[in-house]
């Protein structure tokens, strides 16, 4: 079931109509809390006879907040050294979304990102590319071309990122014209204020709308979880997240803090595994901001691997939103390769 | 050491390492004796591993923006500070020197002269850059002129005799231009090296400024040579094969290398601003101008 497209059969209307329009089916779905509950969402019919139950939001598992951080450092005690090492530090820069996201972003800086994107450190050979560069839609044109010929990704961030606050129009529009200049990714901000009312219906038809208008592109919805302020509240996003056809799940802006921290992003990491058993359908994980050495990128993968398996130890499934971690993966990689530590005179800055 | 009072357990120090203006342990969790002549054991001493110097080097190039940013006179003021914080500490570095073989009259020389110098370098802070400055001559429509300006992270092997004057005689001078630095403090008598780490604690040096370590220099020296985040390297014995290797190694990033082996601290020699100026470099800007005054002298 992996990479299934879901894409409602109906692109016309809106998810909340969706959900009326059918209301009048049996309305009874469980989810993690081992008993059926009546609700006011329902199910959505999906493509090729597949039907998913939408939970009812107000009832997502709550997280055990010592467990999960207790979990998540168990993480950092494994031993990771040379042959395994080398590769990890392969995997987590093919993993990198490397990003620029500031006012003062020029097409100049873009396109040296993008060479930098193509050519990490030309004096290591046989070193991967990062997965994509990840800019503001204004400067998507310019990525593309940039990066022509080359297997890189485009992202862009769109709905008036990163605070959110703008009129869905404007959040589509937005997403609309990334897309039309050729974004191959697209990562959204969910409206945080909405969440945090309690209005999860309206955050989740606003990523099923912002899913349509994407296209072809994949969608990547950014929780911002540095303000939701509990675990549950992530998870809860979580979940809004994946049903309403997210393709990645991410932490973070980078513009606020806390950015992505490893219990966050296991809380992340296991309301995608519930998705998979529930749908059968794979989606991906994104943690972003404040991941700038190699060593916590090896932590992240070793989590990745122990909670959801090989099939996501690849770019398609995982990324790493960062600008400085790829710097910090080349010294660590010439390091390895000279036996010499490395100092950040030596590399690009972008 | 004896208690004062009867039945009473002297509480002992645990000497650890100096990093970041922290005390961590060794993460190799390696330690060593230190004893003196009388074969007396004085304290188990941290064995520094080359993870530990890493993580002093990575402190140091973090610090190294902020306390080459300060302004030259307060760089004088805090070295003046941790003299004062020393002076007042006196008693505890004459007793330690005196377990580590010295007689009193020896180790309060030592005492004293490194306090002294402290204040001889802090005197120079903002000084240096005035002798060895220079405006210079040139043939075009140029202010032409040349700065002394910190190396960067010097990295510091220092006497294993004079403990304590040769630790603050080598140090001084690096941070007095501007510089930061990790010190592998004497195998031999490695007591006063941590005991100073915590003066340097107390006397507003930000964290990061200066590391100190302990450890067998003979492990640590190609570490030291070899790392590419480390701009110079300082090194105080007369073993001709580790300064060949020291020499070698630090060929891979164009290290500045200076052998002080042999040097008297205690003589009038063992102090001059040129100990600053060897973890220097110069900077000369080329500045624009149309003649100055309608003059010829091309400046």
């Amino acid at each position: 079931m992996v990479g299934k497209n879901r894409r409602y059969d109906n692109t016309e209307k809106d998810a909340t109509e969706l959900k009326n329009s059918i209301s009048g089916q049996e309305p009874m779905f469980v989810f993690g809390m081992g008993k059926t509950l009546p609700l006011a969402n329902t199910c959505l019919p999906m493509c090729a006879q597949q039907s998913i139950s939408i939970p009812d939001f107000r009832y997502t598992p709550c997280i055990d907040q010592v467990g999960v951080e207790e979990r998540a450092a168990r993480f950092t005690k494994r031993s990771i050294k040379k042959e395994t090492k080398l590769q990890g530090l392969k995997l987590a820069l093919s993993m990198i979304d490397l990003t620029t996201l500031e006012g003062k972003d020029t097409a100049g800086k873009v396109q040296q990102l993008c060479y930098k994107a193509m050519h990490p450190h030309d004096a290591l050979p046989g070193l991967p590319t990062v997965a994509a560069i990840c800019v503001y839609p204004s400067m998507v044109k310019i990525a593309k071309k940039a990066l022509e010929g080359s297997n890189i990704k485009v992202a862009s961030v769109a709905t008036a990122f990163p605070s959110g606050q703008a009129p869905r129009s404007v959040k589509l529009q937005d997403t609309k014209f990334a897309v039309q200049n050729g974004a191959d990714e697209v990562d959204m901000v969910i409206s945080r204020g909405k969440f945090l009312e309690g209005e999860y219906n309206f955050v989740f038809d606003e990523i099923a709308a912002i899913k349509e208008a994407c296209g072809p592109a994949r969608l990547k919805v950014i929780l911002e979880t540095g303000e939701l302020t509990t675990y549950d509240k992530v998870r809860k996003a979580s979940d809004i997240a994946l049903y309403a056809g997210a393709d990645f799940i991410k932490t973070s802006t980078g513009k606020i803090q806390p950015a992505a921290t490893m219990p966050v992003t296991l809380v992340m990491l296991e309301a995608i595994r519930d998705y998979y058993y529930e749908t059968g359908i794979q989606v991906g994980m994104k943690p972003a901001g404040g991941i700038s050495k190699s060593k916590l990128a090896l932590h992240y993968l070793v989590m990745l691997n122990e909670v959801l398996g090989a099939d996501w130890m690849n770019n398609h499934w995982f990324r790493f939103g960062a600008s400085s971690l790829a710097n910090d993966v080349l010294m660590q990689l010439a390091k390895e390769e000279t036996g010499v530590y490395q100092s950040g005179d030596y590399f690009s800055n972008d | 050491m004896k208690a004062t009072t009867p039945n009473r357990l002297t509480v002992l120090k645990t000497y650890k390492l100096f990093i970041a203006g922290a005390f961590p342990r060794t993460e190799s969790g390696r330690y060593y004796i230190a004893t003196n002549k009388k074969g007396e054991q004085l304290a188990n001493m941290c064995q520094g591993s080359k993870k530990d110097f890493r993580d002093a080097v990575v402190a140091a190039r973090g610090a190294f923006k902020g306390w080459a940013g300060r302004a030259a006179f307060n760089r004088g003021q805090i070295l003046y500070r941790i003299a004062e914080m020393l002076e007042g500490r006196r008693a505890q570095f004459i007793e330690e020197l005196m377990q580590q073989d010295a007689t009193r009259a020896e180790a309060q020389r030592e005492v004293d002269l490194s306090i002294d110098r402290l204040v001889y370098y802090a005197g120079w802070c903002d000084k240096f850059q005035q002798i060895f400055s220079s405006v210079n001559p040139v043939a075009s429509a140029h202010f032409n002129f040349s700065v002394p300006e910190p190396m960067g992270v010097v990295a510091a092997i220092v006497p294993q005799n004079d403990s304590l004057l040769g630790l603050v005689s080598v140090m001084a001078p690096v941070i007095a231009g501007g510089n930061t630095c990790i010190l592998l403090g004497s195998e031999s008598k490695p007591l006063c090296s941590i005991t100073f780490a915590e003066v340097i604690n107390s006397s507003d040096v930000p964290g990061g400024v200066v590391n100190i370590l302990t450890g067998k220099p003979s492990e640590l020296a190609s570490i030291f040579a070899n790392h590419m985040d480390v701009n110079a390297v300082i090194y105080c014995e007369n073993d001709t094969k580790t300064q060949a290797s020291i020499k070698e190694q630090a060929a891979e990033n164009v290290k500045r290398v200076h052998f002080y082996a042999g040097k008297n601290w205690y003589k009038e020699d063992g102090q001059s601003p040129y100990f600053i100026m060897d973890t220097q470099e110069i900077k000369t800007t080329w500045h624009p101008i149309e003649n100055i005054g309608g003059g010829g002298s091309k400046y």
